[in-house]
C-alpha cells in the first residue's frame, strides 16, 4: 500500500513527476506522469499584435520554437490571405526539417542513447551524454555536430539558431543565395553518413531490449499525422489523417481548421498537462498517438529513396499493420533523421528555393485562422482569433506532446507493472519508467504551453492516494 | 586541476537557455575537461547536491516549487548564474503577472476544455502557482547575470572559460537582452 515518486524526471526536455500507486496486494495498480509547470501562453497572448505572435510562440519551447513559428506564421498568412512565394514555402520546409534533424538528435544522442550503451541498469552517474564523451568520444562527437548541422541551418536561413526571427507572415525574412546554398549542400554527405551509422547502431542493438520492447507502451490505440497529397509523409504542410492500431482510416483529407470536430482537450487535476483526446471515441477512449511513430504509421512512404528502404523494414515489425511498441519510436525517429537530411538536400537542390521568399502584405482579411505543422513530437496546433486591426482575442494551443498524454499514461502504467516490484523498487526499474516517457520524447516545457513543466520523483501511493515514500533515488 | 562542480536547472523557462548551452557544440567536449556536471536536466542526479561550485540557472520563479528549489540552490552553491532573461527580469515567464494566476488558469482548463469533470484547475500533486512570476534576484542574491533570450552560446563559454581560468570579462561584449 504504497507510492512510489519519481522527481524530478531526468534526461526528458520539461519538468515532470511521476507517481505509482501500490494496491493492498503490493502490486502496482496505477502510475501516471505530473506535469508541474505552467505558463499561459493562451491567456496574455490576448492583446498581442497578430504578427508578434511567431516570435511571442516560439518562447514556449527552446527545444522547438520553430515549429511554433511556422504554425504560428501560417495561421498569420491566412489572416492576410496570403500565399509566400515559392522560394519562401521551400526555406520554411528546409528551416522546420533542420529543426526536426536537431530535436531528433538532442533526443537520441543527448538523451536516450546512453540507456542504449550503457543499459538501463548501468548506475545513474554513467548514463549521460557527459560520460559518452569519454567511453565513445565519437560517437558522443557525431551526434554533437548533427545536431549543430540542423542548428546551422536554420541559423543561416532564419538568422538566429534558437527563437529565430526569419520566418514570418508571407514568407520568411531572408533570401538564399547561391554561395550559401553550396555551403550547407556541402555538409550533407557527413550528415547522411551520421544519421545511417546512427541506425545501423540501434539495429544491432535491438535484440538487447526485447523485454523493453514488448513492455514499453505497447497497445492499441489510434494514430494521427499529417500526410500529403500522395499520402506520403510531411511536416510542413498537408491535411490530417486519423487509423485505428488495425491500420483502418477513420478519418482523411481533414484540413487543420476543422481540429475542433475530432479532437477534445480533457483536464486531469492531478497534471498541468491537458489530455486531447478523439472526440468520436470520447474521453478517455479516444487515446491517440502522434510523433516519429504515428507519422511512420499512418504515412504510406517518405518521399526520398534512402528514408523509403528504411521504411520497409520498419512496416514489416508488424507486418505491414501499424507498429504499437512506443519503444520503437527511437527507431522512427532515426528513420525521419535520415528522411530531413534527404529532403533538405533535395530543396537546397531545388532551384526555386533561390527565388524572392517574401511576400509582402498588411490588411487583416479574415479573422480567424489555424496554423498546423508537424512538429518534431507530433501535430501542433495554433488557432488565433483577431479583430479588425490583427489585435489577438482568442488563442488556443494543442502541443504536439499533449496529444500523447493519455498514451504515455498508459505505458508508463505498463512499465511500472512489468518492472517495478513494490517490495525492492530497483533503480533499473526506476529508469525504465522514465526511459517509457523518453521514448515519446515529450516537450513538457511547450507542452504546458505551455502550461508547464513535468519534473520526476517517482512517488508510491497507496490506494487512497496517499503519499508512503518518494524516492529520491540517491 | 580539481574539476568545477557545475549544476544546471531550469525553472520557469522555455529550456531555450539550456538549449543555448548545447550550442557550444563541440566546446562542450572542452569544457567538461574542466567541469563535472553534477545536477542537471542532462544527467540522472534527482536530489540537488550540497557542495555545487557553480549552479546555472534558466527562468523564474513562478511556483512555491521553484522558491523551495532556488533556496535550496543558494544554500548549496558557492556562485549561482542567472542565465537568460527570464532568469534576470521574468521576460516571457512573468507575461501571465499581466493577467494573473487565476484568468489564466481560468482561460487553459476552464474556457478552453472540453471535458473537465471535476470543474476544478490542476491542483493536486504539481506544485502551486505564485501569485506573482519572479525574478531570480527578488528572492535570492544571484552572483553572475548574463542576459539575452536565449542567451547565445559565445556567451555562455565565454563566462565559463573565465571562471575556468579565474579571469574577468567584459560580458556586454557577447550579449543583449531580448536578443
Ligand atoms: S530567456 Fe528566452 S530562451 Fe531563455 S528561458 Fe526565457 S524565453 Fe526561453
Amino acid at each position: 500500500m504504497k507510492k512510489i515518486i519519481i522527481d524530478p524526471v531526468t534526461r526528458i526536455e520539461g519538468h515532470a513527476k511521476i507517481t505509482i500507486d501500490i494496491d493492498a496486494d503490493n502490486r502496482v495498480s496505477d502510475a501516471k506522469i505530473h506535469v508541474t509547470q505552467f505558463r499561459g501562453f493562451e491567456k496574455f497572448c490576448e492583446g498581442q499584435i497578430y504578427s508578434q505572435m511567431p516570435a511571442l510562440t516560439a518562447r514556449t519551447c527552446g527545444i522547438c520554437p520553430v515549429s511554433h513559428a511556422i504554425s504560428s506564421i501560417k495561421a498569420c498568412d491566412t489572416l492576410l490571405g496570403v500565399t509566400p512565394p515559392q522560394a519562401g514555402i521551400n526555406l520554411r520546409k528546409i528551416i522546420n526539417l533542420a529543426q526536426i534533424l536537431q530535436s531528433h538528435t538532442l533526443s537520441f544522442y543527448h538523451l536516450s542513447s546512453p540507456d542504449f550503451i550503457y543499459g538501463f541498469d548501468a548506475k545513474k552517474e554513467e548514463r549521460n551524454i557527459f560520460k559518452m564523451m569519454q567511453t565513445h568520444p565519437q560517437m558522443a562527437k557525431d551526434g554533437i555536430m548533427l545536431r549543430a548541422f540542423g542548428q546551422k541551418i536554420i541559423q543561416t536561413l532564419a538568422g538566429k539558431r534558437i527563437h529565430p526571427d526569419g520566418l514570418v507572415p508571407g514568407g520568411v525574412e531572408k533570401n538564399l543565395d547561391e554561395a550559401t546554398r553550396d555551403t550547407l549542400l556541402a555538409e550533407i554527405p557527413n550528415a547522411i553518413r551520421i544519421s545511417q551509422e546512427s541506425l545501423a547502431f540501434f539495429k544491432t542493438n535491438l535484440t538487447k531490449f526485447q523485454k523493453e520492447i514488448d513492455s514499453f507502451g505497447v497497445f492499441p490505440s489510434l494514430f494521427m499525422a499529417l500526410v500529403d497529397e500522395h499520402d506520403n509523409l510531411e511536416h510542413y504542410d498537408g491535411k490530417l489523417k486519423i487509423i485505428d492500431s488495425e491500420g483502418n482510416v477513420l478519418q482523411e483529407h481533414i484540413s487543420p481548421e476543422e481540429y475542433k470536430e475530432f479532437i477534445g482537450e480533457a483536464v486531469e487535476e492531478e497534471s498541468y498537462l491537458k489530455s486531447p483526446y478523439y472526440k468520436p471515441m470520447g474521453y478517455p477512449q479516444g487515446m491517440y498517438r502522434v510523433g516519429p511513430l504515428a507519422r511512420l504509421n499512418v504515412a504510406k512512404a517518405c518521399g526520398t529513396a534512402r528514408a523509403d528502404n528504411e521504411l520497409l523494414a520498419f512496416k514489416a515489425l508488424n507486418a505491414g499493420k501499424p507498429v504499437l511498441n512506443s519503444f520503437y519510436y527511437h527507431y522512427a525517429r532515426l528513420i525521419e533523421m535520415l528522411y530531413a537530411i534527404e529532403k533538405i538536400e533535395a530543396l537546397l537542390k531545388d532551384e526555386a528555393t533561390l527565388g524572392e521568399a517574401l511576400h509582402r502584405t498588411s490588411k487583416i482579411l479574415k479573422t480567424r485562422a489555424v496554423g498546423c505543422s508537424e512538429a518534431p513530437r507530433g501535430t501542433l496546433f495554433h488557432d488565433y482569433e483577431v479583430d479588425k486591426n490583427g489585435i489577438i482575442q482568442k488563442v488556443n494551443l494543442i502541443i504536439a506532446t499533449g496529444n500523447n498524454n493519455l498514451a504515455m499514461n498508459a505505458g508508463v502504467k505498463q512499465v511500472a507493472q512489468t518492472f517495478v516490484n513494490a517490495e525492492d523498487v530497483t533503480e533499473g526499474a526506476l529508469n525504465r519508467v522514465e526511459a517509457l516517457i523518453r521514448c515519446f520524447d515529450p516537450c513538457l516545457s511547450c507542452s504546458t504551453h505551455a502550461l508547464g513543466i513535468v519534473s520526476s520523483n517517482i512517488e508510491l501511493r497507496d490506494h487512497n492516494k496517499n503519499i508512503i515514500q518518494i524516492f529520491k533515488r540517491n | 586541476m580539481k574539476k568545477i562542480r557545475l549544476a544546471t536547472i531550469w525553472l520557469d523557462g522555455c529550456s531555450g537557455c539550456h538549449m543555448s548551452i548545447l550550442d557550444m557544440d563541440e566546446k562542450l567536449i572542452e569544457i567538461a575537461e574542466y567541469v563535472d556536471v553534477v545536477y542537471s536536466p542532462y544527467v540522472d542526479t534527482k536530489e540537488f547536491p550540497s557542495d555545487v561550485d557553480l549552479t546555472i540557472v534558466e527562468g523564474a520563479l513562478s511556483t512555491d516549487h521553484d522558491i523551495k528549489m532556488i533556496k535550496k540552490i543558494r544554500a548549496n552553491s558557492k556562485y549561482i548564474l542567472g542565465l537568460g532573461d527570464c532568469a534576470i527580469t521574468g521576460n516571457i515567464s512573468a507575461m501571465k503577472n499581466l493577467f494573473g494566476s487565476e484568468a489564466v488558469l481560468q482561460r487553459s482548463y476552464g474556457e478552453l476544455a472540453d471535458t473537465n469533470a471535476s470543474g476544478v484547475y490542476p491542483s493536486k500533486i504539481v506544485p502551486k502557482l505564485l501569485d506573482k512570476v519572479l525574478p531570480l534576484h527578488e528572492v535570492i542574491k544571484v552572483d553572475y547575470f548574463l542576459p539575452g533570450c536565449p542567451t547565445p552560446s559565445d556567451a555562455i563559454y565565454a563566462m565559463l572559460r573565465s571562471l575556468i581560468e579565474g579571469k574577468e570579462i567584459n560580458i556586454s561584449d557577447y550579449t543583449r537582452f531580448g536578443k
